[in-house]
């Protein structure tokens, strides 16, 4: 094994066990945070540091495969798909009251597409902001 | 400038397509004419069976600015899962977060998209609502334990629109970063502390 | 390279435990969904650290599968939640046998 290759397992190797710590992190997160949005943040941040962490370790440790392009391509989606979800979490968990106001430092008001006469009843894309009407429906 | 309509559009496809077979190869893991045959094929099958409403404007792509909010990326998702990942595993302590609202300067979907995508992976911040006619984001920012936290991590916020804007914005949009933004409704009754 | 192995593989199983743990405890429909998405990426980074340790190719398109199962699952039972709210009259769902909202709970888990 050559003076280069043993620095590049160093490397890879260093870059699976921050990854993992980063995996355990989110997981700590989940856990310990107090509202949805909170655990999001731990599901997202760290959990996405560390798939990529991991899929560049991995990438270095197959290095001349043909699927060194398939290990990086998981860890673009992850970062590609990750915010998506995210978002359409975090939306409908504000919108349902799953934010713990009490442990907020600041809870800003002025949101203009919340104030007005469409307040209580945001207009949206979601099948959750369907009109008033339509949603007694059902 | 402006060709025709049908020729516009299979024009803004072009983007599209190269993705999709970049990504069919990368899946089949080598590359052989025969792998971006068949991935060109269903590409276009694939645009042509489920089409995607066309990007409006067009996205400039400046080489040197993207490499800069490339490397602020890396840089910022590094350090903020480093903070998540702190908050999380340090003995003690509920954490505390607040839901802060931010004005924007740019106008334009592309690149809402982009900046409410980025700012959902880093600083601290997961974008909770987007008020498309006033240009503003609901932001929930997460290690936050003082007021003065509040205005680091707005201040963090428009960095990234900035970062954003001049890789990808038209110079319209970039000149758009400079111009005063509308005072803040000075409300001191909105903050509940 | 032992010690790798079980350092990786303790801290991966720990963070998918806690996961676990999370997805168990609820409260609430929202923070299962985390809670298993946060899951899949565990699993799909324990098949890629399996990967680069044993150097073995075969598994990987293993990993790109589950991570976009996380993915795909996560976004459809988020818009099945928004049914839900969709059917009920009221803002907060629990006319749809939604539990309520993690802030009505005193308790706060």
């Amino acid at each position: 094994m050559t003076a280069v290759q043993t620095v590049l397992d160093v490397v890879a190797i260093a870059f699976l066990l921050v990854g993992s710590l980063m995996a355990l992190a989110a997981g700590m997160g989940l856990v310990r945070f107090p509202d949805v949005i909170s655990r999001l943040h731990a599901g997202t941040k760290p959990q996405v540091a560390g798939v990529l962490l991991i899929t560049v370790g991995g990438a270095i440790r197959l290095v001349g495969t043909p699927v060194v392009w398939m290990l990086l391509l998981g860890g673009l989606l992850q970062l590609l798909t990750v915010p998506v979800s995210a978002h359409m979490i975090s939306r409908i968990a504000y919108r349902r009251r799953h934010v713990r106001r009490d442990l907020l430092v600041v809870h800003e008001a002025g949101f203009l597409g919340l104030v007005g006469p469409d307040a209580d009843d945001p207009p949206g894309d979601q099948p959750a902001d369907a009109p008033r009407d339509q949603r007694d429906r059902g | 400038m402006s060709p025709g309509p049908l020729v516009g559009r299979r024009a803004r496809q072009l983007p599209l397509i190269g993705w999709l077979v970049l990504i069919w190869v990368l899946l089949w893991g080598t590359w052989s004419w025969a792998n971006v045959l068949s991935g060109l094929l269903v590409a276009v099958l694939v645009t042509r069976v489920l089409p995607l409403p066309g990007i409006t404007e067009h996205a400039r792509f400046r080489p040197l600015a993207v490499l800069a909010f490339l490397g602020d990326f890396l840089r910022d998702l590094a350090v903020s899962s480093a903070q998540v990942a702190w908050a999380a595993l340090r003995a003690g302590g509920r954490v505390r977060s607040a839901v802060i609202v931010v004005e924007l300067r740019t106008d334009s979907d592309l690149l809402l998209t982009v900046i409410a995508e980025t700012l959902s992976l880093v600083p601290g911040s997961l974008v909770l609502d987007i008020d498309r006619t006033h240009r503003t984001m609901l932001v929930h920012v997460l290690p936050v334990e003082t007021e003065d936290d509040v205005d680091r991590q707005r201040a963090e916020v428009l960095a990234v629109e900035e970062l954003v804007v001049r890789a990808f914005g038209s110079a319209r949009e970039i000149a758009a970063l400079d111009e005063p933004r509308q005072p803040a409704p000075a409300d001191p009754d909105g903050r509940t502390t | 390279m032992t010690l790798v192995w079980v350092a990786a593989y303790s801290m991966l199983s720990a963070g998918a435990a806690l996961a676990m743990v999370r997805v168990w405890l609820g409260p609430s429909l929202l923070d299962r969904v985390v809670a298993t998405e946060t899951l899949l990426a565990i699993i799909a980074a324990g098949v890629a650290v399996y990967a680069a340790l044993a150097r073995d190719s075969a598994v990987v398109p293993v990993l790109l599968v589950v991570a976009l199962l996380g993915f795909v699952g996560a976004v459809s039972v988020v818009r099945y939640v928004g049914g839900m709210l969709l059917m009920s009259g009221d803002d907060d769902g629990q006319g749809a046998g939604l539990p309520p909202a993690a802030e009505q709970s005193t308790e706060g888990r």
